[in-house]
This record gives C-alpha cells, structure tokens and sequence, in this order.
C-alpha cells in the first residue's frame, strides 16, 4: 500500500494536477476569507467555510478524474493486479495519497483561524471543528470521483461523471422537497425505486427469475404496507431522503455551530462505502 | 511448477478459452503458439491473476490463485502485450516502485534492481522519463519489472513485438538464459523463434490447446503423413480409385503435372504408418510405373498451419485425435 501511495503522491507532484488543485482551493478559500474575515469583519471563519463547499464541485473532479482510469487507459492496472499486493491497498494507497493532497491547502486554511486571534476575538472550537467537518466532507467527495474513475477509461468521462454526482448531493437538499409527500403519491414513489433497483440487479445477474420474485415481493409489500398504516406513508420519502444530505452536517457545524458527532461518521461512512465501492468496479472487470 | 486446471473464460456468448489444462516445469522454456485472437494473452492474463477465470484455476507450486493470490503472484513474473509502464517516471523510480509492490526486502532492493538492469541492458537510461524512451527501451523496461526480483516463472506476452533484430536477439539469448533455473512461458507467432529458444511448445487456437510437445516430437509425429508420387499413367481416376483402397491411405489428392501420360498426385496417410510398399506393388500390379515417391516432412510452420487453418483436412484431423490424446494422458 506504501509503495502505491508514494508513487500516487510523487506522480500528482509531478504533473500540474496536484498543485492546480492546491492553488484553486486556496485561492476560493483566500478570497472568501478576505472578504469574509479579513475585509468583512466577521469573526467566524466557520461560516466562510460553510459558504465555499461548492469548491469541491470542481476542485475534486480534478483531483479525482485520472486516479483509476489512468492506469486503465495505460494499462498499468495490469502490473498492479498481477503483483502480490491486494486490489483493497491498491485502492486505498490511491485514496490516502488524495486525502494528503487536499489536507496541504486544509493545513493552510487552519491558519485562518489564528489569523482572526491574533486580530481580535475568534471562535477557535468552532472554527477548527468545521474544518474538519469541511475536510471529512471532502475525503466523502474524493472517494465518489475514485468509484466514478474506476468505472471508465476516460478521465474526461470521469470528471464529468464526478462533476454530475457531487451536483446532485449538493442540490440534494432542494430535490428531495420536490419529491411527493402524500401517502399514495409516496408509495407510487416507492414502486418506481423497486423497480429501477430489480433492473439494476437484473442487469447485474440476468436472473429473469430472481428479478420477477423480488418486483413482485416489492410490490405486495408496498401495497400491504400501504393498506395497514397509510399514515406511515406520509411524507416518507422525505423524511428518508433528506437525512442523506451530505451538506446538511457541515452546515450544522457552520451554521449552527453544532459539534454534529453522528454527521462526522456519516461522512466517514459514507467514504468507506464508495471505497469499497471501487474495490468491487476493480474487481468486477476482472470477472468480466 | 505452475499447472493450469480445466481453463475456461466466457466473453458474455464468446468461448475465449476452452477448458485449457497443461503443466510447466521448472528450468523449460514453453512456447504458446496461436493466431491471432487463440486467447493466448486471456490464458497468460488469467495464468498471472489479471483476470479470473469462468471455471477452472491455476496452481503454483499447489497453492491455488484464486484461493491465495497475494501468495501465488510472488512466485510470478508478468510481461503483458504492452508493458504497464507509468511514463511519468524514470526508469530507476519505476522499478523501485515495482521492488517495493513486489515486496523485494529494502536491504535487497539495489542489488535485485542492479541484476534487472543488467539484464536487460538498461544501464544507459537509468535516469530517464519512460515517456521519452523508444519502444525497444520501454519493452525493455517492461521485461526488467517482470524479471525483477526473479520469480520462479516468468510469463511474456509477445516479449520480441516491435524490437529491431538486435533487441530481438537480446531478448531471445535473456530468455534463454533465464530458461535454465526458472519457468518461463512466452507467447509469439514467429514460429522460428519459438523453435529456436523453446523446449516445449503449445498450440493454441480458438482457446483450445491443439499440440503440446518438444518441436521435435511434433515434428516426429507430423512425418510422412503427406507423400508424394508421381506415375505413368493417362487416366488420373483410376490410379486414384487404386490408391484410395490401399489401408492406411486416407485422401488422396491430384497435384499438378504438365508432363503427358504422368500423374502426380498427393497422399495423406495416417500417422505411424508406412504404405510406400503397398503403393509400389499396387503400381506394379497395374503396370503403372513409379516415377517418383517421397514423403514430406512437415516443419513446425507447416504443423501450425494444418492445425489451426479452420477447414481442417483429413491428415491434420487424424493428427488432431493423436494429439488430443496426449493432451488427455499429460492432464
């Protein structure tokens, strides 16, 4: 794992892409800081945080795009998977060599705080638990533009791809309260989410059989749900949904200044997921 | 040393490798020998845990690669059809960061990197970008992280593709070099070179292994099937209606003969036998005399080309069932 993370961080050191996604994200968070902070005022570095997450949007397609798709598309997958070393360190050393990049312009943004100290009255706790509120949020989004790398051989696709996902979880908030929130509305809702899972499974395994069992499954079981406890149908999808916001930790931290504990495994979670995620796509195109 | 177990692998409705089994020894050269698209690199692929296989495994030294891959790869050395080189490195960084995946202790790095370099006559580039090295460099390269550590069997996927004929006599005296203490597995369809450096040779096509053998003993088994005679005769049918009854006969073939009054014609005969008494007395019998007969021996070209040419003829068929039993008593 050692040797891929030293060759991944030497290789983003040795191409522009490490240092154009170092300066764009210390740019943002200089620019917002000075007229946050500096020019503005405000004390709180928190909020200034809280108000740039749409940095990663573009700051981490860039970071992101060639990890896995590179080493398809030059085929050096192939020395990788052949020698005695597992498709998890591979994945992990290229995942941990990203998280280093993106702490260097972190490290930098943690001096903003004292900055503000020095000059008056600061909010210390708050600020440095929303940088690494801020900083989890974007290993998140590292491990999304790795899992959307792995997928293809083109590193444009993979930006684009990365680009598209981290749009929808940012406006992930403002969809959601466009979804249904009547009880029958809810269940049609549902019934659509079943249905697009069985085809995926069945893309998956082409198991006609299976695929009708688990439709028709998910079917008696909306419609027997819904005949029980309607009421339970209310506002359902919403409710779900809405708690899968990424952005909503951070701005519990920024705005609210909340220490939100749960949030911080959320994201951690949620990073191991689309971790292993990767591992799988790997390994899935060797049993292809 | 590495034995290959009932190979299969399923491209959704294409059959790449069908049930493929043979085993290596230590201290031989092997050959694979294929047209294109046999599935020789999805074999080497598989063989190196690149891709796994539909059914059937691969075992070193009786550990299995689907079981303990980390543990079977160390034993293997893997050159594919392009070299996985990362350009932006130079070529002493990249084959410390190969040192390093293969687990090579650090004490013992800058002599295993030494003996590869050496090996493969990359001293002059040591320092430089892969991205600005030739193609012959870059194989090179490519050949000195699949030998790096030595690893007891070394697999090379097309090893002499694009090298001048100086590279690729370097490449083929490595490779017979390497050839004396450890397994090494190479592809190609220069059928001279497999000749020349291989002990043993397997052919490969449509995933199927055809021959697996010493190019001697192919050859050995190939000689005189095909004979080749000429006589005076006018009436081509009836000399041919004679022949096809002589046992031991099984096609017989009219050549071209501009002369007049003189037949020629070929003969496939089945292997290990001898019918060249029978014919005389046979042309004697009908007073047609014989003004030539000889056998054809069939080089290692002439083998490939009758067992993977997709209109099988008889001879070769025949050849086929003979092989196909070997292959059956190897497994």
């Amino acid at each position: 794992m050692m040797a891929v993370y030293k060759r991944e961080l030497r290789s983003y050191f040795n191409s522009m892409i490490g240092y154009v996604f170092i300066a764009l994200v210390v740019a943002i968070i200089g620019i917002y800081f000075m007229a946050n902070n500096l020019v503005g005022g405000y004390p709180r570095f928190s909020h200034t945080l809280g108000s740039i997450v749409f940095i990663f949007l573009i700051a981490i397609p860039i970071l992101t795009m060639k990890s896995m798709a590179e080493e398809l598309r030059f085929k050096t997958d192939q020395m990788l998977l052949t020698y005695p070393v597992s498709v998890t360190k591979v994945v992990l050393g290229k995942f941990l060599a990203m998280v280093t990049v993106f702490a260097v312009p972190m490290l930098l943004a943690a001096l903003c705080p004292l900055i503000i100290a020095f000059n008056g009255t600061s909010y210390l706790a708050t600020d440095y638990a929303t940088i690494l509120a801020f900083f989890l949020l974007g290993c998140l989004f590292i491990s999304v533009g790795l899992f959307v790398s792995a997928l293809t051989e083109s590193q444009i696709i993979a930006a684009f791809g990365t680009f598209g996902l981290l749009l929808l979880l940012f406006l992930w908030p403002q969809l959601v309260s466009y979804l249904p929130t009547s009880a029958w509305g809810t269940a049609v809702a549902l019934l659509v989410i079943v249905t697009c899972i069985v085809f995926l499974l069945y893309s998956m395994t082409r198991n006609k059989l299976l695929s009708l069992i688990v439709e028709a499954a998910g079917l008696v079981a909306i419609v027997v749900a819904y005949l029980l406890a309607a009421s339970s149908f209310d506002r359902l999808l919403p409710r779900v949904l809405s708690s899968l916001s990424c952005t909503k930790v951070l701005d519990n931290f920024a705005a609210y200044n909340v220490f939100d504990l749960g949030g911080l495994f959320f994201y951690l979670s949620c990073t191991a997921l689309f971790v292993y995620l990767t591992v799988q796509a790997v390994q899935r195109r060797r049993w292809n | 040393m590495i034995e290959v177990r009932n190979l299969v692998k399923r491209y959704g409705d294409r059959l790449a490798v069908d049930n493929l089994s043979f085993t290596a020894e230590k201290g031989r050269i092997y050959g694979f020998l294929g047209p294109n698209g046999a599935g020789k690199t999805t074999t080497m692929n598989i063989m190196t845990g690149y891709l796994g296989p539909t059914s059937g495994d691969v075992i070193v030294d009786g550990r299995s690669m689907l079981e303990e891959p980390e543990e079977v790869k160390r034993y293997i050395g893997y050159l594919p059809e392009n070299p996985p080189l990362y350009i932006d490195m130079t070529v002493s960084e990249y084959l410390t960061f190969a040192a390093e995946l293969k687990k090579i202790p650090k004490s013992r790095q800058k002599s295993e990197i030494q003996k590869a370099v050496e090996y493969t006559f990359l001293q002059d580039v040591n320092g430089r970008l892969i991205r600005n090295l030739s193609k012959g460099y870059r194989q090179r390269v490519g050949l000195a992280q699949a030998i790096l550590g030595f690893p007891e069997i070394i697999i090379l996927d097309e090893p002499t593709v694009g090298l001048d004929p100086k590279q690729i006599m370097e490449i083929r005296d490595l490779i017979r070099n390497l050839g004396r203490e450890h397994t090494v597995i190479f592809s190609s369809h220069i059928l001279s070179e497999v000749q020349e450096v291989c002990d043993h040779v397997l052919i490969i096509h449509h995933g199927k292994l055809l021959a697996n053998g010493t190019p001697e003993e192919l050859e050995r088994q190939m000689k005189n099937t095909t004979l080749e005679l000429t006589v005076r005769s006018s009436s081509p049918e009836q000399v041919k209606n004679m022949l096809v009854a002589i046992p031991g006969i099984v096609s017989v073939a009219e050549d071209k003969n501009d002369q007049p009054g003189q037949v020629s014609l070929k003969i496939e005969t089945e292997p290990d036998t001898d019918p060249r008494d029978d014919i005389f007395y046979a042309c004697a019998e009908n007073r047609n005399p014989i003004l030539t007969l000889r056998g054809l021996d069939m080089s290692l070209e002439q083998i490939f080309l009758s067992l993977t040419t997709d209109n099988v003829q008889p001879a070769s068929s025949s050849v086929l069932k003979q092989f196909g039993k070997q292959e059956v008593e190897e497994s």
